[in-house]
């Protein structure tokens, strides 16, 4: 994949992902071998709209490899004020760097900015749309948990707008995975994504109530319910509530179970799930630096 | 000359589409960007009597020959039709429509936080499914009133 662009997980192929996964791994084995090997590049940050963490993951994993990155700063302080076009952004800022991570609030900008480059670009989130580096830290730490083969997986929560969940889901065709998906059903996954995902042959299924699948599944991936999809409080409470997690629910769980989460959760995951073996959930947020110093390697050709 | 050939006046230059879905002639007209300004002599039957398709809506423009964009996405919402060229009254080129792997241009993508939807330099992209076109920057599928999204230019 050297040389190319990271714009949507549906984009990444099943070799394409080992490639990263195991790399990643590596880089985690012995993080002092990948230090220097990006020494003298730079990583063009392009944050339209504010996600301090995703940007200090990018920003650690490129100074871990010895490179360094320059940051278009806020968009309040930034021409964009000024009525550029993101095209013409993306075409004077690639100057200045080796690779280039964008996010930018409107679905397909990530696509759109690519065509008008020469450099790597690596989607990190274009609004609504795709987020593929999250789906590839989601695959890795999936890996490491409870392995890609043979996998059961829950996802629980917002399946309508959260982009995490429908990268993961086309991700996760490439194995054998089973996919049950369990959501209110105002929230249920979107027309487009279950065409894919039927497109692509994945096994899926959706439920309202966790308590059916839980006991089979070897990966339960929990997502926000947002405050803001429903009409008033009282509908938001009832519903979000039904789909909030503590110790006591896990007591039907496997003993294995991993539970992931993207962060940053509210009351979805209490926290004496915390304590318990099946949390993940931070392990996953640290591995987004491991990560994306393989993938930030491989796509700027790091010897080895 | 049959019967409903002398419905609408022949052209010296220009196309004429035909065998368009009955009812579809409008959308057809806003696809090629002619409205009550535009400034080309524009004959349009509509629901005229014909073998293949029980009733038709049939389009002529004169002095003006269509881009493969505008016959692709023609192809979208009148797959039967066929496009005449007419050089000093004759048909100099006949051909049907085809449905294309893909459109560019013409369509607007209903989705508003589409990025092909702002001040881009981009054009629309979609891709033609069995039952729809796809945006290929959002990923939102229009399968119903593909006529709606006309860009009004
Ligand atoms: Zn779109």
């Amino acid at each position: 994949m050297r040389h190319d662009h990271v714009i949507s997980a549906k984009d990444l192929s099943r070799e394409g992902i080992e490639e990263v996964l195991d790399r990643a791994a590596e880089v985690a084995a012995d993080p002092a071998a990948a230090r220097g090997r990006q020494a003298g590049t730079l990583l063009g940050l392009c944050f339209f709209e504010p996600s301090t963490r995703t940007k200090m993951s990018f920003t650690a994993a490129m100074k871990r490899l010895g490179g360094d990155v320059v940051d278009m700063g806020s968009v309040e302080s930034s021409s964009v004020t000024k009525g550029e076009s993101l095209a013409d952004t993306v075409r004077v800022v690639e100057g200045y760097a080796d690779a280039l991570v964008l996010r930018h609030p409107s679905e397909g900008s990530a696509k759109m900015a690519s065509e008008y480059v020469d450099v790597p670009l690596i989607n990190a989130g274009d609004g609504a749309g795709q987020h593929p580096t999250q789906t590839l830290l989601d695959l890795y730490t999936i890996r490491k948990s409870a392995g890609l083969d043979d996998l059961t997986i829950g996802v629980m929560g917002d399946l309508k707008y959260g982009r995490t969940v429908h990268s993961l889901a086309h991700a996760l065709t490439n194995f054998d995975a089973r996919q049950h998906f369990v959501s209110p059903e105002s929230l249920q996954l979107p027309r487009s994504v279950r065409y894919d995902l039927h497109e692509a042959g994945a096994s899926i299924r959706e439920h309202t109530d966790l308590t059916e699948v839980l006991p089979e599944l070897d990966v339960l991936y929990v997502t926000r319910i947002q405050r803001e999809r429903f009409a008033d409080e009282t509908e938001y409470r009832a519903v979000a509530g039904e789909y909030q997690i503590d110790a006591d629910t896990l007591a039907a769980a496997r003993d294995d179970l991993t539970v992931m989460h993207p962060l940053p959760r509210v009351d979805e995951i209490a926290h004496d799930v915390d304590e318990t073996d099946h949390a993940t959930y931070f392990q996953q947020a640290h591995n987004g630096v491991p990560m994306r110093m393989a993938l930030l390697d491989l796509l700027l050709g790091g010897d080895r | 000359m049959s019967d409903h050939e002398l419905r609408v006046s022949k052209i010296r230059d220009g196309t004429v589409i035909d065998h368009i879905a009955a009812g579809q002639a409008l959308n057809v007209l806003a696809i090629l960007g002619i409205d009550a300004d535009s400034g080309e002599t524009v004959s349009v039957g509509m629901r005229v009597p014909s073998d293949r398709l029980g009733t038709k809506d049939i389009v002529k423009v004169e002095g003006r020959e269509l881009s493969q964009d505008e016959v692709d996405v023609i192809s979208l919402i009148a797959p039967a039709a066929t496009i005449n060229i007419v050089r000093e009254f004759d048909v100099a080129e006949k051909h049907r429509v085809e449905r294309p792997a893909e459109v560019a241009g013409v369509l607007s993508c209903p989705n508003r936080r589409c990025i092909t939807t702002e001040d881009e330099p981009v054009e629309s992209r979609f891709d033609v499914l069995d039952d729809g076109i796809r945006c290929q920057y959002c990923g939102t599928i229009v399968r119903e009133g593909i006529a709606d999204h006309i860009d009004v230019r």
